[in-house]
């Protein structure tokens, strides 16, 4: 922003030199109040004010009937003791590192395979198709195909002799099967996020290595991934974020179930506000979430320098 | 990080050694690999697509006789008549629906009130918003630009409770607004895209405006949002498909079929369906009608969308 600034004062300076008839510098303090008017309204209402009362209702006993009751660090005791709560933390990052594995290497690949082969528009549209339809449909879906008796994926297990598996309902699987439903559907805006980076890479670096008889793999490692660590992070950053909030699988195919199995933070937040009208402690519970995605952006935020340190 | 790059490439350009005739077999024999994988890949991610339409046009009678017959099996279109109402509750139930009427015109038309509410009101404040952040001068922008930047980090679902409440207490709760508003006045994502675009506008054409005797007021909608019209567009369709496809806020603000979006109306579908027998073929043929807006939608603006995705990583 300070080289624009830099870039706008110029053709000011000259003009006031010249033959322009305006002198003075301007300032739009009035119009830039009444422009900004509209979103600051919003910014403050819908995200800060949420944001500050949020962590006031989670220091409250509150039912939404009756005004908020202020009850200290209450919450925050039960909370520590809550084995529910605990199981939550546990299935959530369990889904979180399944889903962030299978989806950036997945989507790694899928990006180098576009760069090496294609630019065209319609390979990106197909990988993007999953990411265009809503969680809510693609949950459907996934629990028609994975069926246990009539989905598509258990007929074809049973050609190969392999029992059927239950995939939503066997407390085992449930888990990986809500991460890979995601994977599917959030794969491809992944992979084209890794793809813009890679365009930032010149090709000349591999038309040079190429010349120098370099493998694709070595290629791979020795240009692709320096040139892309920070990218990558950022990417990572995104989606571990994205992916600690899961909720709509969840809620459309097992809502928690098989028993806790698939209890994910975010659905036991929900179920404690709109299933027990618990909403002191569920902002409790929104707390803890803030608190992990707080440590984790700073963690990788700290990471991704370190990155890009080693690389200049 | 290029700079560096780029002058790697000048060092290493002169010397170039023709590649034996071996190792480009070899790499050709990748490349069929490599595309084999590929297209893999991409059959992988329709699939499911095919697998909806599939069952839609199949019977459920005869789904249970064939789960496994690639093509519809007992062609038919009664599970689409069962989602837009046409076939009677018996009907419906000796189908496996549940017999309940389904609103469906009603909910296709509250997702596009709420999704047009939110994409105008969003697009234009978020513009006007980012005039201000790129164009307009005025002391504290740098530091207000920052905070609203900040924004972008909070996670959603912190503010989703409190904002529920918020609605509840000026009475909007099972309203159309009360799931527009909070998204309607900006997003700092979409001020933060737009003011990156407006930057880019030459200030010569501003200043020549400015001496013809235009205000600043006129600039901005004669011509900041002329020369915008892409990216403006761009924006507005990935916030039409991100508000149509919102599930949470409106599962929580909407209790009634007054304001129940096509995204809730799908999952309440699924759970009124009877857990001895699902109505699959109903259930994927309301799947498909919830989901082809949204496809069509981004058949028509594949080019603006795909392009835009590296955007929002690379900033």
């Amino acid at each position: 922003m300070a080289s624009e600034l830099a870039t706008g004062a110029v053709p000011t300076a000259r003009s006031s030199t010249g033959t322009a008839p305006r002198r003075r510098r301007p300032d739009d303090t009035k119009l830039a109040l009444i422009f900004i008017a509209p979103a600051a309204i919003g910014f403050i209402v819908f995200l800060i004010w949420p944001l500050i009362r949020g962590i006031y209702l989670s220091f409250t006993k509150f039912n939404l009937l009756t005004p908020a009751e202020f009850n200290g660090l209450d919450n925050y005791r039960r909370m520590l003791l809550d084995p529910v709560f605990w199981n939550a933390l546990k299935v959530t990052v369990e889904y979180v590192v399944i889903n962030i594995g299978v989806q950036t290497i997945l989507a790694l690949v899928i990006a180098v395979l576009m760069q090496r082969l294609t630019r065209s528009l319609v390979a990106r549209g197909i990988i993007l198709t999953p990411y265009l339809v809503s969680n809510v449909v693609a949950a459907l879906v996934m629990l028609w195909i994975l069926d246990t008796g009539l989905g598509i994926t258990n007929q074809l297990l049973g050609f190969i002799g392999i029992d059927p598996i239950g995939f939503f309902t066997d407390s085992k699987w449930v888990i990986p099967t809500i991460a890979m439903v995601n994977v599917w559907r959030y794969v491809g805006y992944t992979a084209l996020l890794i793809f813009a980076g890679l365009q930032t890479i010149p090709p000349g670096l591999y038309e040079a290595a190429r010349v120098d008889g370099a493998s694709e793999l070595s290629m791979f490692f020795r240009i692709t991934m320096p040139l892309l660590r920070p990218i990558l992070a950022l990417v990572l950053i995104i989606s571990i974020i994205g992916s600690f909030q899961v909720f709509d699988t969840v809620s459309v195919t097992t809502q928690g179930g098989p028993v806790n199995a698939s209890r994910v933070l975010q659905y036991y937040i929900y179920d404690m506000a709109f299933g027990r009208f618990q909403f002191g402690y569920a902002s409790t519970l929104a707390v803890a979430l803030l608190v992990v995605l707080m440590v984790i952006t700073f963690i990788q935020y700290r990471m991704t320098r370190a990155g890009q340190t080693d690389l200049d | 990080m290029s700079t560096l790059a780029t002058t790697e490439i000048e060092t290493d350009q002169p010397k170039t050694v023709p590649a034996g005739a071996d190792s480009t077999r070899r790499r050709s024999i990748g490349r069929v690999i490599a595309w084999i994988v590929m297209i893999a890949i991409m059959i992988f991610t329709l699939a499911p697509f095919y697998w909806i339409v599939r069952t839609a046009l199949s019977s459920n009678a005869a789904i249970l006789a064939h789960p496994a017959t690639p093509w519809p099996v007992g062609f038919s279109l009664d599970s689409f008549k069962r989602v837009f109402g046409w076939q009677t509750g018996d009907a419906a139930i000796a189908a496996g629906g549940s017999g309940q009427s389904i609103n469906f015109w009603l909910y296709l038309r509250n997702s596009i009130i709420v999704a047009c509410l939110v994409t105008v009101g969003q697009v234009f404040f978020s513009a006007m918003a980012a005039y201000a952040f790129s164009r307009l001068r005025w002391r504290l922008r740098g530091p207000v630009f920052a905070i609203f930047l900040a924004g972008l980090m909070v996670p959603s679902i912190f503010t989703l409770l409190p904002n529920f409440v918020l609605i509840k207490q000026i009475g909007l709760i099972d309203t159309l607004p009360g799931i527009a508003l909070p998204t309607m006045l900006m997003s700092p994502f979409a001020i933060f895209f737009l003011r990156q675009f407006f930057l880019t506008v030459s200030r010569e054409v501003e200043e020549a405006a400015l001496i013809d005797g235009a205000s600043k007021v006129m600039i901005f909608f004669r011509l900041i949002i002329p020369m915008s019209v892409a990216p403006i567009t761009t924006l507005a369709v990935l916030t039409y498909i991100t508000s149509w496809n919102d599930y949470f806020w409106p599962l929580m603000v909407s209790y009634t079929d007054s304001s129940r979006v096509l995204t809730v109306a799908l999952a309440v579908f699924k759970s009124q369906t009877p857990n001895t027998g699902p109505d699959w073929a109903g259930l994927m043929a309301a799947t498909l009608v919830a989901a082809l807006p949204m496809l069509i939608l981004f058949m028509v603006f594949a080019r603006r969308i795909v392009n835009s995705i590296g955007f929002s990583g690379i900033k």
